[in-house]
């Protein structure tokens, strides 16, 4: 209490309400004793002139309350006893305001986190000074660009303010003689201006340092990995550390905040692009025809994104006819920057805002769920209300008590959701779901997500507050005289509780449908074939160039490595290649015809994704070979190039398997290759792609520093990996390593569809949850308002399936038409979710007996209590009750 | 006493506002005013005067001060501020338009239609 009456003292202070009072007691104190003189003056005794003045005056409590309200003087006052009043009702039944506050919780809290990853992901433009100007230069809707394109593009345009070009890459960084793999941006040198940032400490890199191939040897560091890697050292700015074995400098740091043009990477460093021999090992700045660089430009005030698409244009015209064989038929778009262009961007965002539906729908249903709650305790109030009527209150203020109530609800609810899904925000931040790869979620809990739960809440707590609005304003003072029991009438009526609670129940439906179907392509997707078996596979990744080997050195020693892992007991086979499939990154190259002549990309035969790998790649892999053979060791430099291809690129270019083998194909730059051997199709991009062609080569004609090893054995990898590591620090002790299982490095590919699943797992669930609760509210509510009524029958000797039905066929019927209806909403919502979950179908028998079942089994459980106790009804306890 | 006529919604501020016009009252001084400037014919419940005092004030259309009455009690005396003298013209104006055609209205015989 002392709180209150503190608020109150607090309040009163603020508006001199207590002055206010005893002025106005004062005045109509002094207007009865004038009415009494003058009743005095005309002859009537004084005791009886003071009764006659004050009958005269009329109600003094009333006339004083209204003038209260006229003088302005009694909000607060009237606010402080409103809530009091509320805070008395809800703590009166805990199990309804518990009940209450979780559901509120949790569809505020799902709406928090939902809106937080659709503030960071889709509204906020990149957290860089004018981010919204800042505009991804796309090709064929990816985000590739070649280096000699990305500088034609800064020259010769006329929109932007500024183009910069960057890659993410890795390297081996040594800052106290032992590298270790960092991840980083290679980044044109005008990257920071542009962008507008500046240094926490040092400086960054410049236009100016840019003097040609490897002319810039530095490195900023981002805010984290100058804090866990150099604890934060004030006086960094300028140590020497060595990346891939070359001189480097360390420039300075970026601030906190800043982590790049990518939301969901967070390098460790940044690096000049012109140094991207030294940092890749491969030069490729100077090829027209290597697009492997993401280009934002900063447009110039004034232009629009059309103006500047056309410019853009105009200059890749230009570039066709200038470098028809590499640039023919190329066209640039704009597209959001941050999450690659659109080729994340896409369906990123349109999984959020599908997500954003999902959690509004939450939030409608958890409204519904209160509304009817609200509605029936306002019913099983409505004595009291009548009562209150009686003695003279006005509907205005039984209304703005129940809203009062609806209101501390709601702000309990928030806070609680707000609260939990901070902490969930911040979990989410911390998590790193792919080993390896500095993947984040760019979410941070901020200021105007809460605030949009806030508001959330006092938007649900009015809503679901008016709900029994119409029934206060219709008790009348009479209703509290009669009898109690009458309840019953309208009991064939459709009433508006009833829409809301099919209305909640069909929202459920449509989320545990949509849950179902993720679930279930999800389930899918990890018993898919992959073309390859990742069990019982270790990897082993490390970056030959970036150990300080050159050209010929690189293949002798992943031969030596092979050797070495080969030796290790328990391995029974071994190979490496220069990528793995479902991996991240991939390269894809246009592949043509044996007769072509014209290597521009139009006239290629197909986009085939490329790998190099070792004799002995596929046994390990365990990829099936269909026809013809695999690599061997004699398939060298100076041998004739060969290939195996799968199935989809020999339907491609050949018609058949059979076709296929003996058959010649030639790539990019006229090189003929012999297809020597058909295997399985695969995945290798993603798990959701469509079939893609794909050829390999022989990892000794098409070298790279690049080194995965593929290491299968019948031992645990907790045994095997401490002999592996040992077997290949005794060939190089320098070397940087990471190793992993083969399923670990498939979160990658996995990680869109487990995310998918995971959040519509716990929409769905959050779904359940509310159609429980929503059922049993309404179940239980009949059950108690006719426990009389349903006495009286089993004393009149009724069976138990006519009580049943009874008490609980109406909430049953309405449980049945609103599953109904969510499911079909559902069957049409979910074709949305098919292109992120791997092979999620509406049509699927399962999901739809599934979602069902769980329907049913939801409305029996939440039935289940109330029906005991409708069948427990006693006539004789019933009757004496009154 | 004359027949007495329960006073329209709204017109007791005008009432209140026309009796203070004539020179500062207490509450019940207001009362007596208005009972004598009608002639006794509207009939108000005395504790009624007061929300709506306290609506004027609040208006800014009246002022109030503590003093002291006739007979030697201390009262609160309101008096017409400059907003309040303005609107009591405004709706004095208003009263006698309606008035007048209410009255012409209501005096319509068939032949004059």
């Amino acid at each position: 209490m002392s709180l209150y009456s503190s608020i109150r003292a607090l309040a009163q202070k603020l508006l001199r309400g207590k002055e206010l009072a005893s002025e106005m007691e004062e005045e109509l104190r002094s207007h009865i004793a004038l009415r009494a003189d003058d009743l005095v003056r005309s002859g009537v005794p004084r005791a009886e002139a003071e009764r006659r003045a004050r009958i005269e005056f009329g109600s003094r409590e009333r006339y004083r309350e209204e003038s209260h309200e006229a003088a302005g003087g009694n909000y607060v006052e009237n606010l402080v006893r409103d809530v009091r009043f509320a805070l008395r009702m809800l703590s009166k039944s805990p199990g309804f305001t518990v009940v209450a506050i979780v559901t509120l919780a949790l569809g505020v809290g799902a709406n928090a986190v939902v809106f937080n990853l659709l503030d960071a992901l889709v509204v906020r433009p990149l957290d860089v000074p004018g981010g919204g100007n800042l505009y991804q230069i796309e090709q064929r809707n990816a985000p590739q660009q070649s280096y000699p394109d990305y500088v034609d593009l800064r020259d010769r345009n006329r929109t932007f303010d500024g183009v910069i070009a960057y890659e993410i890459s890795t390297a081996a960084l040594d800052s106290d003689g032992r590298p270790v793999p960092a991840w980083l941006y290679t980044a044109s040198g005008n990257y920071f201006d542009v962008l507008g940032v500046q240094p926490l400490l040092g400086r960054f890199f410049h236009a100016a340092d840019e003097r040609g191939p490897d002319s810039a040897p530095y490195i900023v560091l981002s805010y984290a990995y100058w804090q866990r890697h150099f604890q934060s050292d004030r006086g960094i700015a300028g140590r020497a550390v060595r990346v891939n074995k070359h001189a480097y400098t360390i420039l300075g740091v970026a601030p906190e905040g800043f982590r790049g043009t990518e939301l969901f990477y967070s390098p460790d460093l940044w690096t000049p692009i012109v140094n991207q021999r030294q940092i890749e090992g491969a030069d490729v700045l100077e090829q027209r025809g290597n697009r492997g660089r993401e280009v934002v430009g900063r447009l110039k005030p004034g232009v629009t994104p059309a103006q500047a698409a056309a410019d853009l244009n105009a200059i890749a015209a230009a570039l066709a006819k200038q470098y028809p064989k590499e640039d023919d038929g190329i066209h640039f778009s704009l597209a959001r920057p941050g999450l690659a262009g659109d080729m994340l961007g896409g369906p990123v965002r349109a999984f959020v805002a599908g997500l954003m539906l999902l959690a509004g729908l939450i939030l409608l249903a958890a409204c519904a769920n209160l509304g009817s709650l609200f509605a029936a305790r306002a019913a099983d109030r409505s004595r009291e209300m009548a009562l209150r009527l009686a003695l003279g209150s006005t509907r205005g203020r039984i209304l703005r008590q129940l809203l009062s109530e609806a209101w501390l609800v709601s702000l309990a609810g928030g806070a609680l959701g707000t609260g939990c899904s901070a902490a969930l925000l911040g979990a989410l931040r911390q998590w790193h779901p792919v080993p390896d790869f500095p993947l984040t979620l760019a979410v941070d809990p901020n200021l105007r997500t809460f605030v949009v739960a806030f508001l959330l809440a006092l938007a649900s707590g009015l809503f679901f507050g008016l709900v029994p609005v119409r029934q206060v304003l219709r008790s009348s003072p009479y209703q509290g005289i009669r009898s109690g029991a009458a309840g019953t009438d309208g009991a064939k009526r459709l009433t508006f509780r009833d829409v809301l609670l099919a209305g909640q129940i069909a929202v459920c439906a449509v989320l545990v449908t949509a849950s179902l179907v993720a679930v279930r392509g999800m389930l899918r997707s990890l018993h898919a074939s992959f073309g390859f078996v990742p069990q019982n596979v270790i990897q082993i990744n490390t970056d030959l160039n970036g150990a300080g080997y050159k050209e010929d050195q690189v293949p002798a020693m992943q031969r030596r490595m092979l050797d070495a892992v080969s030796s290790v007991p328990g391995v029974t086979s071994a190979a490496y290649a220069g990528r793995v499939p479902l991996n991240l990154g991939w390269a894809q190259n246009d592949v043509y015809r044996d007769g072509a002549t014209d290597y521009r990309p139009s006239n290629s035969a197909a986009e085939a994704m490329e790998y190099s790998v070792s004799p002995g790649y596929f046994q390990t892999a365990q990829t099936t070979v269909l026809r013809g053979r695999t690599f061997t060791w004699s398939d060298g430099k100076d041998a004739p190039r060969v290939a195996v291809v799968n199935q989809e690129f020999a339907r491609r270019l050949f018609g058949s398997d059979a076709n296929a083998v003996g058959s010649f194909f030639k790539i990019w730059g006229g090189a003929r290759v012999q297809v020597v051997g058909v295997v399985e199709d695969g995945r290798y991009r993603t798990l959701a792609e469509d079939p893609q062609p794909a050829m390999f080569f022989s990892v000794l004609q098409s070298p790279s520093p690049w080194t995965w090893l593929l290491v299968r054995s019948n031992r645990s990898p907790q045994e095997l990996e401490p002999a592996l590591e040992g077997a290949l620090r005794s060939l190089d002790n320098g070397m940087a390593l990471t190793m992993n299982t083969w399923e670990k490095e498939l979160g990658a590919a996995l990680l869109a569809a487990r995310a998918a699943s995971l959040a519509l797992g716990v929409l769905g669930g959050l779904g359940a949850m509310l159609a429980l609760t929503g059922i049993f509210g309404m179940a239980a509510y009949s059950v108690s308002k006719r426990l009389r009524e349903l006495g009286i029958r089993i004393a009149l000797g009724a069976r138990r399936k006519e009580v049943l039905a009874a008490a609980l066929g109406r909430v049953l019927r309405l449980l049945a038409i609103g599953s109904a209806a969510g499911l079909l909403l559902g069957l049409a919502a979910t074709r949305l979710l098919s292109y992120i979950v791997y092979q999620a179908t509406p049509r699927d028998p399962v999901v739809l007996l599934g979602a069902i079942a769980t329907m049913m089994v939801l409305g029996l459980i939440a039935a289940w209590i109330p029906a005991r106790r409708a069948l427990a009804a006693d006539p004789l306890v019933l009757l004496r009750d009154d | 006493m004359a027949e007495q006529a329960q006073i329209l919604p709204g017109t007791l501020d005008l009432l209140i506002l026309k009796a203070v016009s004539l020179g500062p009252l207490h509450g019940y001084g207001v009362l007596l005013r208005i009972g004598q400037i009608s002639g006794s014919a509207l009939e108000i419940e005395q504790g009624a005067l007061y929300p709506a005092l306290f609506r004027l004030v609040r208006q800014g259309l009246l002022k109030a001060s503590w003093g002291t009455s006739e007979n030697n009690r201390r009262a609160k005396f309101y008096e017409l501020t400059t907003a309040g003298r303005k609107r009591l013209r405004e709706e004095t104006d208003g009263w006698n338009r309606l008035a007048a055609a209410m009255g012409s209205a209501l005096a319509a015989r068939a032949e004059e239609v």
